[in-house]
């Protein structure tokens, strides 16, 4: 295994209680392998007692990216957030950590 | 004036937020071949927090880096024929354009031409029953409204141009549209061509958080190196007729522009892509091809467009709560064993104290302040850790004893505590709403030359 740092970036956005976090693989031939394993219960899984409400994921297949939505994921919002990190900046990197197959996808 | 329109429309971005650096908005003026510099200085939070100084002092209440700014670029900008957008206005734009007119006489720009722009204020509406909540029903307003300020479009911001302003002055616009305004009146934009006002709202987009699509936020050490990011420069945007967008920055600027570096920007506070709403327009950006063109210079292309809301989105500020919070330090081996005592220690005693709060958080930085103990679990001790202690109370008195607590734990806490910190503020929060887009017009103000 191996983690998802090694084949995508990300940037985590806020926007009131709700988190987006891209994923965009560095190659565009390892998107396939994001669909395959960098899906919505997977990353809800992975933020489970961060994230309270629903993970949507939307495919850009053109970009090489995928979007995750995350729902009550901002301690009820940026602006009344008691977390260290309102904005949820770090949970690209959070993210990245995921384990993922080695050797497929790429040609 | 200008004759003649030209092909293509050179935006530059001369600050991300409100308290950006400026010196890339300097190099920018003086050296870059643009046609607008645009400053998007304007958070979320910050025009409830300007409304506030607003009521205090009716000659404040725009960005208080605002005249820094104008007096660092301001020269050139007149002198190269560079206009200037920017939405520091805040909660009172016309004390913003007063303050950028006076400045334009100190500095001997004599015929400098300032606008404001106005109508984002709804506040009016909030009691009146006048805003919408996302489901469409009267919106309830929270107990202790500040503010309430409509998202406006491009509209106000062309008619200022059209009518000769070489300075704008805004308050709440939406990002893009501050950055879009230039490209409809320059290049004649039809306000129902979908497909170009989303391409340049996209243009916008990209543009809008300075530093964040040059290699700004981007940095990983092997993996994504930006060269020379402490000199950082900012984004130039070209945008032809038809929309095609190209972004690039000054050579000699540090950091980078890639397709990298434009996807994450272009994702960035992004829902459905298909659908990203702004006042002007619904852009689609599934069909978005991006090509390293040249060195720092990335194509933007295939944006689509759809007819914009019917509503505009509003944003509310209001007294939430108050915030107390304290922090200590624990060092070397079982510091996380002392910082976790510490916690469980300030939580039994802000109990048999009777402090009053209706959330209260425990983190230990440096393990799990970020992500809780889950994402945090097997990673080894640390050599050091923080413990905090953060608490929402109803008054600010209460809120103080959140930190006085922790800092008790020096001679009444684990061994080996040190640097508490404690702090105690008001939290002014924002929450969204919607109000048709007859009801908050935009309406230009200009200052006397």
């Amino acid at each position: 295994m191996r983690t998802l740092r090694e084949v995508a970036h990300s940037r985590t956005g806020d926007k009131g209680d709700t988190s987006n976090i891209s994923v965009i693989a560095y190659d565009a031939a390892d998107y396939p392998l994001l669909v395959r394993h960098v899906t919505a219960e997977r990353v809800r899984a992975q933020f489970a007692g961060v994230v309270r409400g629903e993970v949507t994921r939307y495919e850009l297949p053109r970009l090489g990216a995928l979007n995750f939505v995350l729902e009550g994921a901002l301690g009820g919002g940026v602006t009344r957030s008691l977390a260290l990190d309102a904005h949820g900046k770090g949970l690209s990197s959070a993210l990245l950590a995921m384990e993922i197959p080695e050797g497929e996808g790429a040609p | 004036m200008r004759t003649r329109a030209p092909r293509r429309v050179r935006l530059g971005t001369g600050a991300g937020y409100s308290g950006d650096r400026i010196e890339p908005a300097v190099a920018l003026a003086e050296r870059a071949e643009i046609d607008y510099l645009v400053f998007e200085c304007l958070a979320e939070r910050t025009i409830a927090l300007a409304q506030q100084e607003r009521r205090r002092d009716a000659a404040r209440g725009y960005d208080p880096f605002l005249e820094a700014r104008m007096r660092a670029v301001l020269p050139a900008c007149r002198r190269r024929g560079i206009r200037v957008v920017t939405n520091a206005g805040a909660a009172n734009p016309i004390a913003a354009a007063t303050l950028v007119q006076a400045l334009a006489h100190e500095l001997g720009l004599a015929g400098l031409r300032v606008a404001a722009v106005l109508g984002d204020d709804v506040l009016h509406l909030v009691r009146d029953g006048g805003l919408r909540d996302a489901n469409g029903a009267v919106f309830e307003p929270p107990r202790d409204v500040l503010s309430a300020n409509a998202y406006l479009g491009a509209e106000g911001i062309v008619d200022a141009l059209a009518g000769g302003a070489d300075v704008v002055v805004t308050g709440r616009v939406a990002d893009p549209s501050l950055f879009l305004a230039p490209l409809v009146h320059e290049l004649g934009w039809a306000s129902d061509d979908w497909t170009l006002l989303a391409r340049g709202a996209i243009a916008g987009h990209l543009l809008e958080c300075a530093g964040q699509v040059t290699g700004g936020y981007f940095a990983d050490p092997g993996y994504k190196d930006v060269a020379d990011l402490a000199h950082l420069g900012f984004p130039i945007g070209e945008v032809a007729e038809d929309g095609t967008t190209e972004i690039t920055k000054l050579p000699d600027a540090g950091g980078r522009v890639t397709t990298r570096t434009c996807t994450e920007q272009l994702l960035y506070e992004m829902h459905d892509p298909a659908a990203y709403v702004t006042p002007d327009v619904v852009t689609d950006v599934t069909g978005v091809t991006m090509t390293a063109i040249g060195p720092d210079r990335v194509r933007i292309e295939g944006v689509a467009g759809h007819p914009r809301p019917a509503m505009l989105k509003v944003s509310v500020g209001y007294r939430d709560s108050y915030l107390g919070e304290g922090q200590i330090s624990y060092a070397g081996p079982g510091a996380v064993a002392r910082g976790r005592l510490a916690l469980e220690v300030v939580a039994e005693r802000l109990r048999i104290t009777g402090v009053r709060h209706s959330e209260l958080r425990m983190d230990l930085v440096g393990v799990n302040a970020l992500h809780g103990d889950a994402l945090a679990s097997g990673h080894g001790d640390p050599y050091e850790v923080r413990a905090r202690v953060a608490a929402r109370c109803d008054s600010l008195s209460e809120a103080r004893r959140i930190g006085d607590e922790v800092e008790t734990l020096y001679t009444n806490g684990p061994a080996g505590g040190g640097g508490v910190t404690k702090a105690a503020r008001e939290l002014i929060a924002v929450t969204s709403a919607f109000v048709p887009r007859d009801a908050a017009r935009a309406s230009v103000t200009w200052m006397e030359a």
